[in-house]
């Protein structure tokens, strides 16, 4: 499977400086910058590992960026994404969310189907690693 | 514009509404009343002032001639008061007519009470040729008494995961007649090319061709297949409007089992309806879709009915997630600034008064959560750019036609939009001019990705320009 995944995942990947114009965007408008990674593409997978606190007070990407090489180095086969955090008042939630690395080979999503009374399923997604490299984004 | 006072006020018998008490130009609003202002045209020969007076006496403690019952209360204290009458500016024989009313006239946390009293009888009353409710100001006071949207948009957002970015739909077409095994299948193919939502449409209920339960079962197999080829959290509408609230929480609950993240209802249900199923909503975990179906029968014409901004102002009391709020670029009805007002209206914590998006008063919401907007009805891909600049991230933009109708099938419809969503949003965070760049960027968007090629050469040039039959008709400065 081909995670779409955040903001960005119908697009081409990001390159270097465009994750920086991205940040730029975040820092401007006063959004400190995290970064999290994980193995896990569950769709409800919500807490990834957090690489480090999030990244307040900064006014350049740079720093992100050496953040981000850092994880990227350390956890090559791992997903790892970028978040910008709002803490205004009335939002206080995260504002972006793009990936910036995929894993050489990404697992499958195994639906799963549990037969009910009267027709019903119980569905369910299950993370399956995949021996077959490449993506495979169906359709 | 002069009230008579020709007799005193307890004289048995007719006595002007303004003799009556329900013209006060002197009176300050509390912050604790409701006020509303009205789009009055009185018959030839009658006074403004008098016939504004009359809409405050109607809406409140008044009938046609004097009662001496009047007497047994702080009759003062329950007449809602007309404190303000101002010429429409271009608008011979139209007035705004500014009324505040009591706290103590509504029972808590209802919106069928409020609406019985403020657009109750008044709108059929002789003296008027045509009423109009323009705008209402609902006090922080009253705004508690209600919890709102049950999850919002921000709560929306954490439980979809998704974040940066509108949210992408589709409105199942053709609107009726698919069988259950072919409406999945749209469904499915919808979410699977890159949307985050698809929809019901508002008279999709449970129809010959289509049963409520059997659309259900497809649309959800639909929905978790396309979950399980993307990885990303989806959803379809589920239209649950019936005919009784046991057929609704029936259905209802039969989304919950089938572990839906969504459900829908018509605002033709009512609003007690709307409110007893936001309270489900929020004790299931699910989130609320309003489809604002026969809105215009009363929102549309601006001499007589309701503005949709005062009805964007029930809804987000009432408590709904989602709400249809126009596209300005698309098939239906709304020019930028009034529909800005609108999403204002729905979004924001604070509205500014704003005559010229048609907003009269200060709006306090004191924290309560927003309604997520939606732009649906005849746009397409080629006007992501101008979508983006008129609504920004907290929106979600329904592709119907957009999607379905796409040559290249319905999956590809999707992925144009989405990919065209993800190129435009990325270009305004590089601070690009990307409103009018767009045209650039999604042309160059289109060089790697086949099907948004495809849409741009479909739709294009496509739209839909005819003049509004709604405007603000601002009053520029304030005379009081």
């Amino acid at each position: 499977m081909y995670l779409r995944y955040g903001a960005f995942s119908y697009l081409p990947p990001l390159t270097d400086d465009e994750i920086a114009a991205q940040v730029r965007y975040a820092l401007l408008k006063g959004w400190p910058v995290s970064i999290e990674h994980s193995t896990d593409p569950h769709p409800r997978n919500i807490y990834w590992e957090m690489w480090g606190l999030p990244l307040f007070d900064l006014d350049e990407p740079d720093g992100v960026m050496a953040e981000i090489n850092a994880c990227r180095s350390t956890f090559p086969e791992h997903y790892v994404r970028v978040l910008a955090y709002d803490a205004s008042l009335g939002r206080q939630t995260t504002a972006m969310q793009f990936l910036v690395q995929r894993p050489g080979t990404e697992a499958d999503l195994v639906l799963t189907r549990t037969e009910g009374n009267d027709r019903t399923q119980r569905y369910g997604v299950v993370v399956r690693r995949s021996d077959s490299p490449g993506p495979n984004d169906g359709g | 514009m002069t009230a008579e006072l020709t007799k005193d006020r307890w004289d048995p018998g007719v006595q002007s509404y303004a003799g009556m008490g329900y013209y006060a130009p002197d009176y300050e609003p509390k912050d604790t009343d409701v006020l509303a202002v009205f789009r009055v045209a009185p018959q030839d020969g009658v006074d403004p002032i008098e016939a504004a007076a009359a809409v405050a006496g109607e809406s409140s403690t008044a009938t046609w001639t004097v009662v001496w019952t009047d007497r047994l209360t702080a009759n003062s204290h329950y007449q809602a008061k007309c404190y303000r009458v101002d010429e429409v500016p271009g608008r011979p024989g139209e007035y705004f007519a500014y009324i505040a009313y009591d706290i103590d006239l509504f029972e808590e946390a209802s919106v069928a009470n409020l609406t019985s009293s403020i657009i109750g009888n008044v709108f059929g009353f002789k003296p008027l040729k045509a009423l109009r409710l323009e705008d209402m100001r609902i006090p922080v006071a009253y705004v508690k008494t209600f919890q709102g949207p049950p999850h919002g948009i921000v709560m929306e957002r954490e439980y979809l995961n998704k974040y940066g970015r509108p949210l992408l739909g589709a409105t199942i077409k053709p609107k009726l007649g698919l069988s259950a095994r072919n409406y999945g299948r749209v469904i499915y193919e919808a979410n699977r090319g890159g949307l985050d939502f698809t929809k019901d449409d508002e008279n999709i209920n449970s129809q010959p061709f289509m049963r409520w339960r059997d659309r259900f079962l497809f649309g959800m197999e639909g929905v978790n297949r396309a979950m399980a080829e993307t990885g990303e959290i989806k959803g379809h509408y589920l239209n649950i409007t019936a005919a009784t609230m046991e057929e609704m929480y029936e259905r209802a609950e039969f989304a919950k089992e089938l572990g839906s993240v969504v459900i829908m209802i018509d605002l033709t249900i009512g609003y007690t309806a709307m409110q007893s199923m936001s309270h489900w909503a929020r004790r299931n975990g699910m989130l609320l879709h309003l489809h604002r179906a026969g809105h215009s029968t009363y929102t549309r014409q601006k001499t007589h009915g309701v503005s949709f901004r005062v009805l964007a102002k029930w809804c987000r009391l009432i408590g709904v997630d989602h709400l249809h709020a126009g596209t300005v670029v698309g098939k239906l009805e709304g020019d930028p600034a009034t529909t800005r007002g609108y999403y204002d209206t729905l979004r924001d914590d604070h509205i500014p008064t704003n005559h010229a998006n048609g907003i009269f008063f200060d709006q306090d919401w004191a924290s309560m959560p927003g309604v997520m907007p939606v732009a649906s009805g005849g746009i397409h891909a080629g006007q992501m750019h101008q979508l983006l600049d008129l609504f920004g991230d907290d929106v979600v933009l329904q592709f119907g036609g957009g999607t379905i109708g796409h040559p290249l099938g319905i999956a590809a419809g999707a992925e144009a939009n989405r990919v065209a969503l993800e190129a435009v949003v990325k270009a305004r965070n590089e601070g690009r001019d990307f409103l009018r760049e767009g045209p650039d960027i999604l042309r160059t968007a289109a060089q790697s990705c086949r099907s948004l090629e495809v849409a741009l050469a479909t739709w294009g040039d496509v739209t839909f320009d005819y003049t509004s039959t709604d405007a603000p008709d601002a009053v520029p400065t304030a005379s009081a």
